[in-house]
């Protein structure tokens, strides 16, 4: 008869970068059950709309995640102009486009080198930093910083970028395509990799549907949902398709991301032949009065930005949907019915990022 | 670009019927969030189908209790707990009830309506000075009590 156990499993893990912590209650080697705790790094960021006016909380919002930077305050900021009814110059929209896909470029080659580290596969986990470091030269030069961008503003962005530096930007995407191939084949085909992720942490079509998971981990159980489709800043005017699999395993999940990065080079390619010249911000008078969600894709997925104003300087109330909490409830059906050895691999190919969910 | 959002307030009882119809229709639960007002709290169920996002409006006072929708939406325990531990809402039947322990927050209830910051009064201008009092009974009385302090 199987004995049952109950694991701690987090808040501190080797595999994770940010605490969650699970209690994995297990039969011998299997998992039965998962019960997930949060909040052990709460910021409590939401509040702080109560002493930093609508202005300042742009600053804020860019500061809820690391990787996410610049999409939390895309978000913060297009709620903010719609309840304003501010039309945020054309330019602002497709440089915001190129900011944002860059960030989803670092993160998921991030998340390619902390899963390679998780398999035990450390030069491959060197590899992909040594390439995201590109990605993260090209944000400094277009921003100063090389994680939180600061860029957003209340009526569009703080800075332009020079027809040359878009020009230099498209040439070290074709020579970075390169080195991504290289580094993406390994994991789709080396069979170690294969091994630990195909057919591990699988969330079927329906659950995934049922249980509201968004972004790759939806999108890898074969549902072609992906918010940029919505046509919020510039995406109305690219071409794009979201990236989904059928598979919804650990596999696919990486699959996914793994066409994303070279869609994101695309997309910023597009923006940077289409973008046009002109101003890339409006003064904004007045105060917000009314409430808006948006919904922005983040490279976790879905994020809502919900923001609700009373014609003062502070706002009512901000509230933050992020794509990891979202994906906790999946998390638990994935881990169930898995082995004790592949939980970080399924935690990690879930790509929580505690930071936002501890906003 | 403006995406359509559509709000739709309801009694809170007739929420879980609202929901399920919602449900049959095949529509995904993205969130719930909860706005503190003056007196009462706003409680946003959204929804979305094929990019087409619906809300769901209750409005509960302070002492209401509000039917889970984790029997319908099993992803929504996660929302319901994080309202009853930062709001202070009861809400009741949750499939899984982490019995106020999901946030670990200084104070309790953030924000609940009592933990709401009040109105602050207008400022006065910096050069106006302030008056002498002429009230010789008001000033007596301030200073009777350093008096027997020092005794």
């Amino acid at each position: 008869m199987a004995r049952t156990n109950i694991i701690p499993f987090g808040p501190q893990h080797p595999v994770l970068p940010e605490p969650i912590h699970f209690d994995l209650i297990t039969e011998d080697e299997k998992v039965v059950d998962a019960i997930p705790s949060i909040s052990f790094v709460h910021r409590g960021l939401e509040k702080l709309v109560e002493k930093r006016d609508f202005i300042d909380y742009a600053y804020v919002a860019d500061r809820i995640c690391g990787l996410c930077s610049f999409m939390h305050s895309m978000g913060y900021c297009q709620a903010v102009e719609e309840i304003m009814g501010l039309e945020v110059p054309e330019r602002c929209t497709y440089l915001r486009v190129i900011w944002a896909e860059l960030g989803r470029l670092h993160s998921h080659i991030f998340w390619l080198g902390v899963a390679a580290d998780a398999f035990g596969f450390e030069s491959l986990f060197m590899q992909a930093l040594r390439v995201r470091e590109r990605v993260l030269d090209i944000i400094e030069v277009t921003t100063g910083g090389r994680v939180i961008f600061g860029m957003n503003k209340v009526g569009g962005v703080k800075r332009d970028m020079s027809d040359e530096t878009l020009k230099t930007m498209a040439k070290q995407l074709i020579s970075m395509e390169k080195d991504l191939h290289e580094l993406t084949d390994v994991f789709i085909n080396d069979y170690s990799i294969k091994h630990r992720l195909v057919g591990v942490g699988y969330i079927s079509r329906e659950d995934a549907y049922r249980l509201g998971c968004v972004g790759p981990m939806l999108r890898a159980s074969g549902h072609a949902s992906d918010m940029r489709k919505i046509g919020y800043a510039a995406y109305k005017n690219l071409d794009l398709e979201p990236m989904v699999e059928t598979a919804g395993d650990c596999y696919a999940r990486c699959l996914v991301r793994i066409r994303e990065i070279f869609q994101s080079i695309d997309l910023i390619r597009q923006a940077a032949g289409k973008i046009p010249e002109g101003p890339f911000d409006v003064n904004v008078k007045g105060t917000p009065d009314g409430e808006y969600f948006s919904r922005i894709e983040q490279p976790r997925g879905e994020v809502i930005h919900y923001v609700k104003a009373n014609g003062t300087k502070y706002l009512q109330r901000f509230r933050v949907r992020t794509p990891t909490f979202s994906n906790i409830p999946a998390m638990i059906i994935a881990l169930k019915g898995s082995q004790v050895a592949d939980v970080p691999n399924i935690i990690l190919t879930l790509d929580p990022c505690i930071s936002c969910t501890e906003r | 670009m403006s995406e359509p959002q559509e709000i739709i307030p309801i009694e809170k009882d007739a929420l879980l019927g609202a929901v399920a119809d919602l449900y049959a229709q095949g529509y995904r639960m993205v969130q719930i969030g909860c706005t503190t007002l003056e007196n009462a709290y706003e409680l946003n169920y959204s929804f979305d189908k094929d990019y087409h996002f619906k809300n769901l409006r209750v409005t509960a006072n302070r002492e209401d209790e509000i039917q889970s929708i984790s029997v319908i939406y099993p992803n929504a325990f996660l929302y319901e707990n994080e309202i009853h531990d930062l709001f202070g809402i009861k809400i009741k039947n949750m499939s899984v009830d982490y019995k106020g322990t999901f946030y670990r927050t200084t104070i309790t209830t953030p924000f609940s309506i009592e933990n709401l910051p009040k109105p602050k009064p207008p400022k006065q201008p910096k050069n106006v000075l302030k008056q002498p009092s002429h009230d010789s009974k008001q000033q007596a009385e301030v200073q009777t009590p350093q008096k027997e302090s020092k005794e």
